[in-house]
């Protein structure tokens, strides 16, 4: 897990899952494995603020867009990768592929691919810390979780008891002038914001920019600190704008992997990802803040960049010669072990 | 002495949070003793942190009691009645059955749902149905339907100390029912059938109220000369299917009894599965008594002309031995 408001750790996060996601992207290009996913592309910088927040008696619960949630945390990408080819040498052993990865050493019970399904367990395992006195639960979901009605009895259950759980709504269709605070209107939901919800729970809300990683470090470092020391409940929408590879039914690369050029001059020529990188690319963005204020060189990211590419394509080996799981391992894990009678 | 089933089961679980600190009780009003007082009077000795009230929400009810299992606890939520399953379906069926698998033995979901089935009078057609065959069909899930008292502690002190999510179903005509429970009485495999009653010439194979049932149409039965074995199910998930292929090869002759709908009930999956170990046991067709193919009506009388009952398994019966 990497150390706090470190620029280097955190340039090396974002990285980590934007690599991890093109090669992804790549495979299934290659039809390496079957099945629809999900990339993170464009909002790296909230898992790895959130995340940033954590220890270990905490727990992350996560949907089926899970690869940065899980990268953040410290999962291994080998191993992520060989799950979602499908092999025994994924966390499951190919049983949960994309959308169900789960890794308990590090905390991550769950990652529902039901929308808002996992508010409601990210709750229970908030009412296990209070109750074993140690740990606070972060949540990801979606915007388009708060049109379940699981999502509204979740946070009044969180609200009611005073759980120490963040929620995190990752708003990210959002236009780029509208990610300011009371500027977005939803358009899924009556509320005049998304945050209008839980503020009807009492639960104490905030808005900030997904493409913003300095405004992100400082809002989950100020709320995570405050569920755990209140013990109560907050919620957090980040407003992001999705990158423009996810918009057709599969992602797909525009123009390429992303080119550490972009950030320093020159630009992609298709005008939706020129425009996406500019205004809404929260790792873009930070390099360029970070470079022009000192705090990492150019080389220095790039070292960074060649050292993620290189950890990635090692996943992407790691997995591709993994073996297959063994067809009768179809009908382990059902019930317990101990069980045998069962 | 005698108590009765409702007092046995509090004794139960009383002594599940006595022994582990993990077990919590959730649910609606459970802290008042839940909607038929089996959980009276707990909150006072365990404390309202361990006893907790929570709003009427079933989805996300359930969604907690499986979020703190998978993260230390070991939760018993109490669905008030069966017929409101319907809204913690998603989470069971989704989620709670799957972690298991999905996380590739990872992860755990230990948590005991308690609800209450069948139809006790004047409930009416929304908190009278028996809706356990649905759940059967997940894998994942461990179904339990006691059928007495002391059945029911031996087979909740299993449930909770297994680390998968178990249906407990209560069957409300029971919650009267007396029983002394023996000072040795401990924990029943779960899996595992039980021969209620030896007999020769027909099984007749129940589970949850109707095996009590069943045992007075034995006695019934034995009058006229027939000998009837009496099996009760204990587990409708998984089935021992063993025990029934035992009995069948004894008595060749069978009638599987449930108050749930015949159609699509546990009943079809038994008879197709002793169908397929037992065909050449078998000296008749299985014959079912289930409910008709109706909801439960709210008025007395039409609510036994639908119920299946004892005359309903005698005349099976005696059809399979005329």
């Amino acid at each position: 897990m990497q150390r706090k408001n470190d620029p280097g750790e955190r340039v090396a996060a974002m990285l980590r899952i934007r690599r991890f996601e093109e090669q992804c992207i790549l495979l299934s290009k290659d039809g390496q494995f079957p099945g629809h996913y999900h990339v993170y592309i464009g909002q790296e910088a909230t898992a790895v603020a959130a995340c940033a927040e954590l220890g270990t008696d905490d727990f992350v619960f996560s949907n089926w867009r899970n690869h940065g949630h899980l990268l953040a945390r410290g999962a291994a990408p080998d191993r992520m990768m060989a799950e979602i080819l499908g092999k025994a040498g994924g966390y499951a052993r190919g049983k949960s592929g994309t959308l169900h990865m789960a890794v308990r050493e590090l905390g991550v019970p769950a990652t529902s691919a039901l929308v808002g399904g996992s508010l409601p367990l990210a709750t229970g395992a908030a009412l296990a810390c209070k109750r074993q006195g140690r740990g606070v639960v972060v949540a990801f979901f979606g915007d388009a979780a708060l049109e379940e009605g699981a999502c509204y009895e979740a946070m009044i259950l969180a609200s009611l008891w005073k759980l120490p759980i963040l929620f995190v709504c990752e708003n990210n269709s959002i236009p780029p002038a509208q990610r300011q605070r009371g500027q977005y209107t939803s358009s899924t939901l009556p509320a005049a914001q998304l945050v209008d919800v839980p503020q009807a729970l009492q639960i104490r809300t905030e808005a900030v920019d997904g493409a913003d990683a300095d405004a992100l470090a400082e809002c989950f470092d100020r709320l995570v600190a405050e569920v755990r020391s209140e013990g109560t409940p907050r919620f957090v929408e980040v407003r992001c704008t999705r990158w423009p590879g996810n918009f057709p039914l599969w992602p797909e690369l525009p123009c390429g992997q992303w080119q550490l050029d972009w950030a320093f001059g020159q630009s992609p020529d298709r005008a939706d990802l020129a425009t996406w990188l500019e205004q809404s690319d929260p790792l873009l963005l930070y390099l360029r803040k970070i470079v022009a204020a000192g705090g990492l060189t150019r080389e220095q990211v790039q070292a960074l960049d060649e050292r993620a590419r290189a950890e990635m394509a090692g996943a992407v080996r790691f997995a591709l010669d993994s073996p297959f799981p063994a067809p009768e391992e179809a009908y382990q894990h059902v019930r317990a072990e101990q069980g045998a009678t069962l | 002495m005698e108590t009765t089933f409702i007092e046995i089961m509090r004794q139960a679980l009383d002594e599940e949070m006595t022994r582990d600190a993990s077990v919590y009780l959730i649910g609606e009003d459970v802290a008042a003793g839940g909607a038929f007082g089996v959980s009276r009077g707990l909150v006072d000795k365990h404390g309202p942190l361990r006893v907790r009230n929570t709003p009427i929400s079933e989805a996300a009810i359930t969604g907690l009691a499986t979020g703190a299992a998978l993260c230390g606890l070991r939760p018993v939520l109490e669905i008030m009645f069966i017929d409101f399953a319907t809204l913690a379906m998603d989470c069971l069926v989704n989620q709670s059955a799957k972690y298991r698998y999905m996380s590739g033995g990872q992860l755990s979901v230990p948590m005991v749902v308690r609800t209450q089935a069948g139809a006790a009078g004047g409930a009416a057609a929304q908190h009278s149905q028996s809706l356990e065959s649905w759940f059967i069909h997940v894998p994942g899930l461990v179904v339990v339907a006691p059928s007495s008292p002391v059945e029911a502690y031996g087979l909740f002190k299993s449930s909770l100390r297994l680390d998968d999510p178990v249906l407990f179903i209560e069957h409300k005509r029971l919650y009267a029912m007396k029983e002394h429970l023996p000072a040795d009485a401990a924990a029943i495999p779960l899996g595992r059938a039980r021969v209620a009653r030896e007999g020769s010439d027909v099984t007749v194979i129940a589970y949850s109220a109707m095996v009590r049932t069943a045992l007075e149409a034995a006695q019934q039965l034995a009058q006229e000369g027939v000998s009837v074995e009496v099996i009760d199910l204990r587990t409708l998930a998984p089935l021992d299917i063993e025990t029934l292929v035992r009995s069948v090869t004894k008595t060749r002759r069978v009638v599987i009894a449930h108050e749930a709908v015949e159609c699509g009930g546990v009943g079809a999956e038994v008879a197709a599965r002793l169908g397929a170990a037992a065909f050449d046991e078998l000296d008749a067709p299985i014959m079912r008594v289930g409910c008709p193919f109706a909801p439960i009506p709210f008025a007395p009388e039409l609510e036994q002309a639908l119920l299946p009952g004892r005359e309903q398994i005698v005349r099976a019966v005696r059809e399979l031995t005329s």
